[in-house]
């Protein structure tokens, strides 16, 4: 089902490139939200590697999905500048505010640790689809909840 | 009317974007001609977002700014609630020596013709002139050392590539900046993204590169798309390409995005990944001078030690060995994180002291309540109390006290911070992003966690346990991440012991 023309264009667009499996993986997530797995074998195909050669990159690095995310992403920074103004708060007050725990995909919202936004100055730091959120507070997160459950 | 909002990661997650939008919004209705320029962050990120209004010639600050502050910056600026006056005579920013972000949040980043009348491309010209060779001796008399941590000299780096003889050689800016309290990498690469191209220009013709990877974490999006939009714009103005300047030799550039893998800092398992492989450490030698990334002689440099080449090509090395205090020499840019009033990042000769720069210019803690222990240098740094307020900020200093100044960011905690908590975080850290070549870090980490799980239970033994294993990590792990996951642990040790013994005698 996956193996499908988005995956050849990615293939051809990388062609001779050398080193392109991380940009390969990447432009596969950005493609189908996660890196299915008979994926792997094309991509071997392509780059003359062995399928578990491209299956061993994928599972080394954190930002490959095996699975398909939730359509919202709440990413908490972990970090000890988040720690050091609250982070693990507020990371437990989102986790009771959503009803789930982190590392966990529910009703369409992913809620996962990150180990550094580079926001260490205005901690506590999160990222929701996307957008990064500074000196976060339980309530704007809160806020920020319902406004994805919405 | 001339009015600059950040567009810096930080500036934008306090809420930036919507200030810039409301300022458009209310010039519209108001029939006023403003040109907002998105500039990158002066580094005081307490003040962010900071908005700065020329007035006479002078750059006023309005912050930290919220939408609903924008009506009254029309009206009466001088009066306005949020008005801190001129930017740059801030103490925070007056006190600074910006050499390598002289730039940043004074321009537009991606403007090349501010870059070019702020001295842009002056330091390539200069190393074009005098040649390769010349220009590393301008390095190496410079004291300019790997601002990534390590320290190693810049010169003698470059030098042992140039003198590498192979039809194709690297050079790989690490921009995997993954520590926390860290975050200058992306502020320069957000606001000042021509600096970074320069310096790693300079490093091809030094070395005889022409071909350079910046390699950009993937939690920093915004610093990806300007440095890519950077290095198409320097590309299509002839700065870099086919001839350096349209003159020198060719050198181009490669945005390459990490996959949120901490390790891939580590510059051996940097260029495994870059290479399309697993993040694993390499031993060495070989060392990446010789066989680094393809296996072709490469310098691999932090984005800080890449920025600070034009200047030093610009004003001479001598001149950047003026600063700093003994074999440090130079600026560093310190980073400023955690529980601190005003948190940012301060440029300085090396030599200001712990105390000052945590008292004086971070102004204590955010929270008011007394200062406890500040993490210096990342995840693997050691914490330091306010006995170590003496030590001048020196990588020899930090070194000779059981600590590391790495990439000089400095997380400070106030009397809340559980030391236990974070001594076991450290260990749960390095279990996470281990790439699990060696066994001390690997197995290690995971056994830090056990054994501080018993003693937070009250086994009195598991402590004598913990710094054996400590121990074992340090002096047994192939790089600096299990080699340093011992240093905050043993460090909270050392510094609180209450805290590891009080629990026993609760248990008992």
């Amino acid at each position: 089902m996956t193996h499908d023309d988005r995956l050849s264009t990615i293939l051809a667009t990388h062609s001779g490139r050398p080193g392109a499996l991380l940009p390969i993986l990447h432009d596969v997530q950005a493609a189908y939200g996660y890196v299915p797995e008979d994926c792997y074998q094309p991509i071997a195909d392509a780059l003359r590697l062995g399928r578990a050669e491209v299956a061993g990159v994928v599972s080394f690095y954190h930002d490959f999905r095996a699975a398909p995310a939730g359509r919202h992403v709440i990413k908490i920074c972990r970090a000890e500048a988040c720690q050091s103004m609250g982070g693990a708060a507020m990371m437990a007050g989102l986790e009771h505010a959503l009803g789930m725990k982190i590392g966990q995909t529910q009703n369409g919202i992913t809620l996962e640790a990150v180990y550094c936004l580079g926001l260490c100055a205005c901690a506590p730091a999160a990222q929701v689809n996307g957008q990064l959120v500074g000196r976060a507070t339980a309530e704007q997160l809160e806020a920020l909840v319902t406004e994805v459950s919405a | 009317m001339k009015i600059w909002v950040p567009a810096d990661a930080a500036a934008k997650a306090c809420g930036a974007d919507a200030v810039a939008a409301m300022i458009a919004h209310q010039a519209a209705q108001q029939g006023r001609e403003v040109q907002i320029i998105r500039n990158g962050t002066r580094g005081m990120i307490w003040l962010e977002p900071l908005v700065e209004i020329e007035m006479d010639g002078v750059r006023m600050g309005f912050g930290p700014m919220v939408p609903g502050d924008v009506p009254g910056l029309f009206a009466s600026p001088e009066s306005h609630p949020k008005a801190v006056g001129p930017v740059e005579e801030i103490p925070f920013f007056a006190r600074q020596t910006r050499l390598s972000f002289a730039r940043c949040g004074r321009i537009d980043p991606l403007s090349l013709e501010d870059y070019a009348e702020a001295e842009g491309w002056q330091g390539l010209t200069r190393a074009l002139e005098l040649g390769p060779q010349a220009a590393i001796e301008t390095v190496t008399t410079s004291g300019l050392r790997g601002r990534g941590g390590a320290g190693f000299p810049t010169g003698i780096k470059w030098k042992t590539v140039a003198d590498a003889e192979a039809s194709q050689k690297y050079i790989v800016c690490n921009a995997d900046e993954g520590d926390s309290g860290s975050f200058a990498d992306r502020m320069l690469m957000e606001g000042d993204p021509y600096c970074l191209i320069e310096g790693m220009a300079i490093a091809g013709l030094c070395v005889g590169a022409t071909k350079g990877f910046v390699y950009i974490r993937s939690e920093y999006p915004d610093a990806i798309r300007v440095m890519e939009a950077a290095i198409a714009r320097a590309r299509s103005a002839s700065y870099i390409g086919p001839a350096l300047m349209g003159q020198g030799p060719a050198f181009d550039l490669e945005v390459r995005v990490g996959a949120g893998a901490y390790i891939c800092g580590e510059e051996t398992s940097l260029l495994n990944s870059l290479e399309g492989k697993r993040g694993m450490v390499r031993a060495k030698p070989p060392l990446p001078a010789l066989e680094g990334a393809f296996g072709l002689p490469t310098v691999v440099n932090n984005v800080l030690s890449l920025g600070a080449v034009p200047w030093i090509l610009t004003h001479g090395g001598a001149a950047y060995a003026e600063f700093g205090l003994g074999r440090s020499r130079g600026t560093i840019p310190l980073q400023i994180a955690g529980n601190v009033a005003h948190g940012g990042l301060f440029e300085t000769g090396f030599g200001l002291s712990l105390g000052a720069l945590i008292n004086d210019i971070a102004g204590g803690t955010a929270s008011g309540r007394p200062f406890k222990a500040v993490q210096v240098g990342g995840p693997l740094g050691a914490y330091h109390g306010e006995d170590d307020f003496d030590l001048d900020i020196c990588y020899e200093a930090f070194a000779e006290r059981g600590g590391l100044v790495g990439h000089a960011g400095f997380v400070v905690h106030d009397e809340s911070a559980d030391m236990m908590a974070l001594a076991r975080y450290a260990m749960e850290f390095c279990a996470i992003e281990s790439c699990g070549k060696c066994t001390p870090c690997r197995i290690g980490a995971v056994r830090g966690i056990e054994t501080l799980d018993r003693i937070a239970r009250g086994e009195a033994d598991a402590i004598e346990i913990l710094q054996d294993l400590c121990e074992v990590m340090e002096k047994g792990s192939l790089c600096a991440m299990g080699g340093f996951t011992p240093y905050p642990v043993r460090s909270a040790m050392r510094l609180f012991p209450e805290e590891f013994t009080q629990l026993r005698e609760a248990a008992e």
